[in-house]
């Protein structure tokens, strides 16, 4: 042997599935979800999700380097994270907006923790959480689907002058000519007029709402390929639709006028792109199996609570967060037994 | 037990992982004997337990089969000569741990034959229990599957724990290793002779063959094989790594678990190895002692892979030397990939417990440098430890040096090291190494006197 011998420790043998593997396989089966969001809302949702996205990347590249942990760009996580924030917003939401939302949300809510792995709760949603709270009015502001020019001009609030709140996009809206939109969201009208959207065009997306959010059906079939790659674990978005219906169901069959049914429940609003994509995100969800289904449960449960007895009309995104802060705790009590071990406590 | 293994007809046990088996280089290969090396290095402490005690002096001659060392006390075992030769010298040598240990230097006569010329032919059957696990500790014999325990130890179970079942180990899960499957096919009469006299021994009144599904053909031939007075079966489980760790294959077999801190006695078991049982079943009768055994010479950098029969003491240049060995080779591993050891050295011997020697090629530079990154908590882990701990939290634990707390909270010493967790782990981390180095320190920790 002419080469020093080697010596490595047990196992000898690795898995090739890596990290960063994993998580290009998300944006994989995130971007047939941001393709749709571009067909349907056109350039400004191109340009909002290319916004957050390089933001994104630029926030964490530069976090990296001041905390000199390297380049982290290579795991591919934070592509993630910019995606997913691009699609929880409305498509005519204002770039600098957006743009900010990005930093703090990769900022505030990944990198100060200590990068990736470390961070407690789902960085997209921290940084529209901080959208929320900053600009009320324009992350309310929907805009319609599929109108005529979307591909060659971009709705009037999306290049908003920095620091300067966006222009009024009713007149636009108006000069569409758009039949019965009200610029109001499925989950707004149902809340507040009790109208129901019917449910084919809420599986399909020929509805309004934030870019990434509308078509339940393209959210579910990509998530199920990540879940058949078992990139994903499929107990969480399971226990996210289960809590949502053990909620809404009984509800429903008590009065039907004033409750929304389960499958309006269901695939309105941001539900299935947060199962999905954002309560399934590894970080921030339990490690244990049994946790991996209380923690989607729990989501689903608040969710609906949140929707039809809070103040808002969508609950999932703090429903997530909450749910983030309780994972290591719910990790904790649901410990699976050990080989050999008795039934309760210590042998 | 998932609920999953309801519908499933395979034994099975709760996670794991599925390796590639590469067995294929192997598996067709007949069990051929290799010659003497010039030299052969008979370590003291080739099994758990007191070192044996030497019975030669330098420059005695000896022949094959004889007893060289004597075993210190109950835990303990004997070393026979492999070979016709003379001692050369009684001093330290490499073994596959690291630290020189004290070993019987036997430089091999030229004209050394094959045939044992020592030999005490007896009549088992005459024997009582006692005096058939004397003569198994007489033999030398230890578990061959690796763990390489003095097998009659196991044969005398603590008072009030009757042994009632013998369960053999027959499962080979380790990637590359065949000398099992070979030898399940070869030498059946063999195991089914050994499973006789352990039954005879322990009093157990019967014996279940536990073979993964893998190995269809060895099953077959087991149960063609079987005594029609011998209370025997075989069983097809799962072909999933670690089927063959023992705690893994009762629970697949008899859906009972080893309590935390217990032995397989504690559930009136014992578990023995089919290389073990064929060893037992053929040099019992004679009055032999263990002087070889079949080991898997395999892996992407030897040029003659197979399954040879090899005299205990043949240090791994030698072996090599007889199966070639590319210019790719980068790591020599004692066992399986899984659980082996890389050695520093080749002039480290083939001792009583080595299954295997598989030599790999210089790691693929994709892997030497993959990066270890933080735990993204994807769970794969927790989803492939058989004991069902949490070496995600227990990696956590171990980078903060809470060695104590990962005993005292986590079970961290139910983890034998398959290897599993570390196997699946998109982020690289070395949990197993990890655990190893815990278990380590809170060993020193309650030596230390406080």
């Amino acid at each position: 042997m002419s080469r020093p011998i080697e010596i490595r420790t047990s196992p000898h043998l690795k898995r090739a599935r890596t990290v960063p593997q994993i998580m290009q396989g998300v944006v994989w089966a995130l971007l047939p979800i941001c393709a749709f969001a571009v067909f349907q809302f056109g350039l400004s949702a191109l340009l909002l999700l290319v916004t957050t996205t390089a933001v994104a990347m630029a926030t964490e590249y530069l976090f990296a380097r001041l905390s000199d942990r390297g380049n982290t760009l290579n795991d591919w996580s934070v592509v993630i994270t910019g995606l997913l924030l691009g699609l929880t917003l409305p498509p005519g939401f204002p770039l600098w907006m957006a743009a900010v939302a990005a930093f703090v949300g990769v900022a505030l809510g990944k990198s100060l923790f200590g990068g990736l792995g470390f961070n407690v709760m789902n960085a997209a949603l921290v940084g529209r959480a901080f959208a929320q709270a900053a600009f009320p009015v324009a992350i309310t502001t929907w805009t319609p689907g599929f109108a005529p020019g979307r591909f060659w001009e971009l709705i009037p609030s999306t290049l908003t002058p920095p620091f300067l709140q966006p222009v009024a996009v009713k007149d636009w809206i108006a000069g569409l000519n758009v039949d019965g939109f009200t610029g109001a969201t499925p989950l707004a009208l149902q809340k507040f007029q009790h109208i129901e959207v019917s449910s084919l065009d809420l599986f399909t997306g020929m509805v309004a709402g934030s870019a990434g959010e509308t078509s339940a059906l393209l959210i579910l079939v990509c998530g199920l390929w990540l879940a058949f790659q078992r990139l994903l674990d499929w107990k969480i978005p399971v226990g996210v639709m289960l809590g949502a219906v053990l909620v809404a169901l009984p509800l429903w069959l008590m009065d039907g006028n004033v409750y929304p049914t389960p499958w309006f429940v269901l695939f309105s609003g941001g539900l299935m792109l947060g199962a999905w994509f954002m309560a399934s995100d590894m970080v921030g969800s339990p490690v244990t199996p049994w946790g991996a289904l209380a923690y989607g449960l729990f989501i689903g449960i608040l969710t609906v609570v949140i929707r039809l007895f809070g103040g808002l009309t969508e609950g999932i995104m703090y429903a997530i967060l909450l749910a983030n802060a309780a994972a290591p705790l719910i990790s904790a009590v649901t410990q699976p037994r050990v080989y050999g071990a008795r039934k309760e406590g210590r042998s | 037990m998932g609920i999953l293994n309801f519908f499933s007809a395979t034994k099975t046990f709760a996670h794991g992982i599925h390796p590639v088996e590469h067995k294929e280089q192997t598996a067709d290969k007949p069990i051929r004997r290799l010659g003497f090396a010039p030299e052969l290095v008979l370590p003291l402490t080739q099994h758990r337990g007191k070192p044996s005690r030497p019975l030669v002096k330098v420059g005695q001659e000896v022949v094959r089969g004889e007893p060289i060392a004597a075993a210190d006390g109950f835990l303990s075992v004997p070393i026979h000569a492999p070979a016709d030769g003379v001692i050369r010298a009684i001093d330290l040598a490499p073994t596959a741990e690291g630290p020189r240990a004290k070993a019987i230097f036997l430089k091999v006569h030229r004209a050394s034959t094959q045939e044992v010329l020592y030999d005490l032919p007896r009549d088992l059957n005459a024997l009582s229990s006692d005096e058939l696990i004397q003569a198994v500790q007489d033999a030398g014999l230890v578990g061959l599957g690796g763990a390489a325990f003095p097998s009659h130890v196991k044969m005398k179970p603590p008072a009030g724990h009757p042994i009632a079942t013998l369960v053999v180990n027959g499962c080979e899960c380790e990637p590359y290793l065949t000398c099992d499957h070979r030898l399940m096919l070869e030498r059946p009469d063999s195991i089914m002779a050994g499973i006789r006299i352990a039954l005879q021994a322990t009093g157990a009144t019967r014996a279940v063959i536990g073979v993964e599904d893998n190995k269809p053909d060895a099953v077959a031939r087991l149960r063609e094989r079987i005594p029609a007075d011998l209370p025997v079966t075989v069983e097809a489980v799962e072909t999933k790594y670690p089927q063959g760790a023992e705690k893994m294959l009762i629970k697949s077999l008899f859906n009972r678990e080893v309590p935390v801190g217990g032995l397989t006695l504690d559930l009136g078991i014992a578990v023995y190895n089919v290389g073990t049982l064929a060893q037992m079943g053929d040099l019992l009768p004679r009055g032999r002692g263990l002087i070889e055994r079949v080991v898997t010479v395999s892996g992407p950098a030897v040029f003659r892979p197979g399954n040879y029969l090899v005299p205990i003491g043949t240090p791994l240049r030698f072996l090599l030397e007889q199966t070639g060995m590319s210019e790719q080779a980068g790591e020599v591993i004692l066992g399986g990939p899984m659980m082996g050891m890389s050695v520093a050295s080749l002039d480290v011997p083939v001792t009583k417990a080595v299954s295997g020697v598989v030599v790999l090629e210089s790691q693929d530079p994709d892997l030497a440098q993959r990066q270890v990154l933080p735990c993204i908590k994807c769970a794969a882990c927790v989803e492939a430890c058989p004991v069902k701990l949490n070496p995600s939290l227990l990696g956590e634990l171990a980078q903060h040096r809470e060695y104590e707390r990962m005993a005292r909270d986590y079970y961290l010493d139910q983890c034998f090291e398959c290897g599993c967790c570390a196997y699946v782990c998109p982020s690289n981390i070395p949990l197993t190494q990890y655990f190893r180095i815990a278990k380590a320190i809170n060993r020193d920790q309650t030596l230390k006197p406080h």
